[in-house]
């Protein structure tokens, strides 16, 4: 199990704009690793540039502690799994999983052990004569981690590799690969655009957005901190709203639309500017109750609703912009009705409006996690 | 109506092919006639008599011609395979500057005639001292605008996460090309032998130009030799030379194209 460290790394196809700048990361042994991004967002290229199928073009790339820029991607003593499987169509599924096994010119008896384990592992023992495009989607994905587990290299890349799955079988595949991992303990790095991939199965995640790091780490603390509007918007399902605020520093108030005022602790009177972002996750919005104050709540106009069995998720417009509240159970609401709301201030983020850096981060202490001893 | 439609069809497609197939049956029963018969316009001979066929061995040296036409259409044919597919292998997975620029220059060789290049050819050959050689006569025909064009074409649809996945299981350039590359492309290394075997066996220019004499001398000459050799052309004697011509290219045609039909449903489904 190899580390992989990343110095500085850039890439640049015309020599003139980085497609990717300054990406700084170590990644630990045995540690999985997600690079999460929108499309276009130089995710794949990163993870192509350390399997050594692009030029890096700045910076230096170590595998385990070794400079391996210049390298070709056999002698990196990786394994990679494509978004397409990329599986060899005229060969038999065993044959695929042995490819890079004969290629490596390991003995015949140790390539048969080695398959025949890893498919039993992946389930794929009664599938080892047949050609790819006899199998399914799910087992074609199968057989490409089967092929990258087989050649038994420390680190695994992966690009991609449950986007052409359906929602159930990519569900069921997540855990699948986690645990795999998580047996075999290798190295990980896993590309995807989807940021429930990302949420669930990383150790740590990184997003990047236009070419550059907007932040690494645990996805959970990344939810309750995110570093900027991008990311705050980016993790989490609906996303986190936002919304540009005005400060009063008279009435020490920020106003958000004409019905909604947040009243600022005179101990936080300095995020009082003249423009701040303000952030609330769908999931912090409560309804008001007989007992809220009156100047805390205020009415929205219902414009859309989800009802997903036991979550309510439903949409109002403030400022233009269409805002997402998300309650669990079943909750009977209709378009266009008027429903009375509160938020809580703790619940906010806030984010400079020049440097998009966070400056509040939630601090509520209902939604933060129970430790172990809650269970009896 | 549905049958009238059918039965329409049907007439067309049977009066069409009688049409294009009545040159070679009338070939065929010619081959059995005797001279009396051929000039009085039958179309079925009395007798299916074999004299023609044996007149025709005994006349030429056939089976040599034969022998010739195969080892000659079978080296351009694997000639071809060879050159185009390593040159389509070049053009598609090796990135060079200038690559399309080349790609481009060579395929509008396409539009200069065989002919126009046949003189410096004859030169060249000449020249090599290879007349009345096999190498003289396949040479020439091994590199094929076309076929590297076809196979390029094939090529390209090979997903190009195929090559990376390969090279880092660590397969070199010229492993990928032979065990992944050829192999995916088998129909149209197929269709392209096919061409290439078809076309040089129904070559007579160029084997008229580089024999004098008899010892490689291919099939399509022997046919034009029994026209005149004689005032009066014995045709039913030529007719069955030309059906013992015709043999091998329908067994090729037949044996190529069960495999055409596997290799293109195999691509269908994916």
């Amino acid at each position: 199990m190899k580390r992989v460290e990343l110095i500085d790394i850039s890439k640049s196809y015309d020599k003139q704009s980085n497609v990717i700048s300054n990406i700084n990361v170590t990644i630990e042994p045995g540690e999985f690793f997600v690079l999460v991004g929108p499309s276009g967002c130089g995710k794949s290229t990163m993870l192509r540039m350390i399997a050594g199928l692009e030029d890096i073009t700045g910076g230096t790339l170590k595998i385990g502690d070794i400079e391996v820029n210049d390298l070709p991607p056999s002698k990196r003593d990786l394994s990679m799994v494509f978004q397409n499987y990329a599986l060899y169509p005229h060969l038999s599924v065993e044959d695929n999983i042995q490819f890079g096994l004969h290629v490596k010119k390991v003995d015949k008896k140790e390539r048969a052990k080695r398959t025949s384990e890893v498919a039993e592992m992946l389930g794929l023992t009664d599938y080892l004569k047949r050609k790819p495009r006899e199998l399914s989607g799910g087992q074609r994905q199968r057989v490409a981690l089967a092929r990258a587990i087989v050649t038994e290299a420390p680190i695994c890349l992966m690009d991609e590799p449950l986007s052409n799955l359906d929602a159930k079988l990519r569900a069921h595949m997540r855990s699948e690969i986690r645990q795999i991992q998580r047996r075999l303990g290798i190295t990980m790095i896993y590309v995807t655009h989807d940021q429930i991939e990302a949420m669930t199965m990383g150790d740590r995640i990184m997003i990047l957005h236009e070419g550059s790091i907007q932040q690494i780490g645990k996805p959970i603390d990344i939810y309750n901190n995110p570093a900027n509007p991008f990311v705050a918007t980016f993790i989490g399902s609906p996303p986190m709203n936002l919304a540009t605020g005005v400060g009063d520093k008279i009435m020490s108030t920020i106003r958000l639309s004409d019905s909604i005022v947040i009243p600022i602790p005179t101990a936080d009177a300095h995020y009082l500017t003249e423009q701040i972002i303000v952030g609330i996750r769908p999931e912090h919005i409560k309804a008001a109750t007989k007992e809220t104050v009156e100047k805390d709540k205020f009415i929205v106009e219902v414009s859309n609703v989800e009802i997903l069995g036991n979550e309510t998720i439903f949409t109002f417009l403030l400022n233009g912009e269409s805002w997402q509240v998300k309650w669990s159970g079943q909750w009977q609401i209709e378009i266009g009705d008027n429903i009375p709301l509160m938020m809580n201030y703790e619940s906010f983020c806030f984010f400079d409006s020049e440097t998009k850096k966070i400056i509040k981060t939630p601090s509520d202490v209902e939604n933060h996690v129970f430790g172990k001893e809650v269970f009896v | 109506m549905r049958v009238w439609k059918k039965l329409i069809l049907y007439f067309l497609l049977i009066v069409t092919s009688i049409i294009m197939f009545f040159p070679i049956i009338y070939a065929f029963m010619i081959s059995f006639m005797t001279g009396g018969e051929i000039l009085s316009g039958k179309l079925l001979p009395s007798t299916f008599s074999l004299d023609n066929y044996v007149k025709v061995f005994d006349r030429l040296p056939l089976f040599n011609y034969l022998i010739n036409s195969f080892v000659v259409s079978l080296g351009v044919m694997l000639g071809q395979l060879v050159v185009c597919s390593l040159a389509a292998y070049a053009f598609v997975f090796i990135s060079f500057k200038g690559r399309d620029f080349i790609f481009f220059l060579f395929i509008s060789t396409m539009m200069i005639p065989w002919e126009a290049t046949m003189i410096p050819n004859f030169f060249t050959i000449q020249k090599l001292d290879w007349i009345n050689t096999y190498q003289g006569m396949t040479l020439p025909f091994f590199a094929l605008a076309f076929g590297t064009f076809l196979l390029r074409q094939h090529f390209k649809t090979i997903p190009k996460e195929l090559h990376e996945a390969s090279q880092i299981a660590g397969l070199s350039k010229f492993g990928f090309f032979f065990r992944v590359v050829l192999p995916v492309s088998k129909t149209s290394l197929v269709t392209l032998g096919a061409y290439g075997f078809l076309t040089t066996w129904n070559m007579y220019l160029w084997p008229l130009l580089v024999t004098t004499n008899n010892s490689v001398r291919t099939v399509q000459i022997g046919l034009k030799q029994l026209q005149s050799q004689e005032v009066a052309t014995e045709w039913g004697v030529v007719m069955a030379g030309v059906i013992v011509v015709i043999i091998p290219t329908l067994l090729l045609l037949f044996l190529g194209q069960k495999q055409l039909q596997k290799g293109l449903t195999q691509g269908a489904l994916k």
